[in-house]
């Protein structure tokens, strides 16, 4: 038999579309078909091969897909070892990694342990190191004691004495002159005069105790560099082969606002912030890569699909919220349900004191009272039509009544 | 240095947002039976929904990358408030 015609494929696979199969999977058969010339009888065989596959792949109505995409997840989670793997190479960061971190993604903390950024470059940044360099002194943050020898304090004259590193101020790309500037902002009073390599203040004040304070925070003041951004690495990116910066601690709002960097890329492992910054659907996103990075470091394999539904869940009401108890596991409406998972005596009694109503509708409730679950066959009720029956009888009757009449006058 | 402007959905990790008219919206919440209030939600305070000039009542699509096929896969959003409570 010779290859179908195109006109013959498309008829079947538009009714196979028709019946319900995805549009990418129907124009992969036809690529498969066309490619290997099947025969009309072929096309037919796979439509129907094709067709019956993808419906029992379908999940079934009342699936308890949430149980198994906690189950799923959770499983490969007892086999996490607690030790965190170090970053080969040159980078030292240490990431949060492991059971510890899929344990912060979600509870939906705060702030995680080890905040870190990577910073994609604008294109003319990208390629050029010395450009890159030049971004990451406007992000790194530096503080004065990066780059002086000590701060010494003048008894006499009632001075602090700032003595500044010539080296590092042409590394960091620092001018000498901005300094007196950037200090001037934070101490109104007395005056800042530059001298040499060094900066000389005279605070007025002349409590001994006073000063020792005002040189601990000048010590510790930002002179340039983002707030938050403790350390910058600029490496390679092993796929793209361009500059990018990693670092340690994050502020989105600071850097996106850099020139050079990549607004469109740039991204942290804060899911907060990111949701702040960019939206929910944005944090959701970045905590299923979160997630599936944790997983595959650990060598294990999730289907995706459960990292999915534990996202959705945790981005449904417009904000993460966590699992637990503050977050999606507290707000169900079942009160049973709820003093079956934590603080038990407590929602009793508040729902004593509020008059709250259950209203048996879960999966918790029920198995507490021990009902039928509604999940799985617990979702469908089967009731039966008294009227159709007694029809179908009364029609059954009738044709054997007219069967039997028939024999006797055949007789 | 002039401050950037951020144009937010231009991000990697951000999908097509996009709103619903009062037709669209009328048949989707016929097709699957279902109140306003039942749809996930999303808050008129989300950059996304600030960028796009969605209000609170609309409903967004949003149109994500999937995972597991080629297509798109549309999901929906109601724009609310954020509860004080």
């Amino acid at each position: 038999m010779s290859k179908a015609s195109e006109r013959y494929i498309d008829n079947c696979l538009e009714s196979l579309e028709k019946d319900g199969i995805p549009h990418d999977l129907v124009k992969h058969a036809k690529e498969k078909i066309m490619k290997d010339q099947l025969t009309e009888s072929q096309i037919d065989y796979l439509a129907d091969k094709l067709y019956i596959t993808y419906m029992n792949s379908l999940v079934e109505p009342a699936e308890p897909v949430g149980t198994v995409a906690a189950q799923s997840i959770g499983e490969p989670g007892t086999q996490m070892t607690l030790r965190t793997f170090h970053y080969a190479g040159v980078a030292e960061f240490s990431v949060t990694q492991g059971l510890p971190r899929l344990i912060e993604l979600v509870d939906a903390r705060r702030f995680p342990s080890t905040p870190i950024m990577k910073i994609y470059l604008e294109e003319e940044y990208a390629h050029d190191e010395e450009m890159a360099k030049e971004v990451h002194n406007r992000i790194e943050q530096i503080r004065i004691e990066n780059i002086t020898y000590d701060v010494d304090l003048d008894f006499i004259e009632w001075r602090i004495h700032i003595n500044l590193i010539p080296e590092m101020l042409k590394k960091k790309g620092i001018s000498i002159d901005e300094i007196p500037k950037i200090l001037k902002r934070y101490k109104k009073k007395g005056s800042i005069k530059k001298e040499q390599n060094s900066i000389i203040i005279d605070p007025g004040i002349e409590d001994l105790q006073k000063l020792q304070k005002l040189r601990e925070k000048i010590l510790k003041k930002v002179i340039k560099g983002v707030r938050g951004i403790k350390r910058g690495l600029i490496t390679k990116d092993s796929k793209t082969k361009e500059w990018i910066i990693q670092t340690e601690g994050t502020n989105l709002q600071g850097v996106l606002e850099i020139e050079g960097v990549d607004s469109t890329r740039t991204y942290s492992n804060h899911i907060h912030e990111v949701q702040k910054i960019f939206g929910i659907e944005a944090a959701r996103n970045l905590l299923i890569n979160e997630a599936l990075q944790v997983l595959e470091d650990q060598g294990l394999d999730v289907d995706i699909r459960h990292l999915l539904i534990l996202a959705d869940l945790m981005s449904q009401n417009g904000l993460i919220s966590s699992i637990g108890r503050h977050g999606i596991s507290g707000s169900k409406s079942s009160v049973f349900a709820r003093a079956a998972f934590e603080v038990t005596v407590n929602q009793l009694l508040n729902a004593g004191i509020y008059g709250e109503e259950e209203l048996l509708l879960g999966i918790p409730e029920n198995v507490i009272i021990g009902q039928i679950v509604p999940m799985g066959t617990g979702g469908v009720e089967l009731m039966m039509s008294l009227d159709d029956n007694l029809k179908i009888l009364r029609e059954k009757e009738e044709k054997e009544k007219k069967l039997s009449l028939k024999d006797v006058n055949d007789e | 240095m002039a401050k950037k402007k951020l144009d937010v959905l231009r991000h990697n990790l951000v999908p097509k947002h996009i709103i619903l008219t009062k037709e669209q919206t009328k048949d989707l919440l016929n097709k699957y039976k279902i109140r306003v209030v039942d749809l996930p939600r999303i808050l008129n305070s989300d950059p996304a929904i600030f960028s796009i000039g969605a209000k609170e009542g609309d409903i967004v699509k949003i149109l994500r990358k999937s995972h597991t096929t080629l297509d798109e896969i549309e999901y929906y959003r109601y724009v609310t408030k954020e509860k004080t409570s």
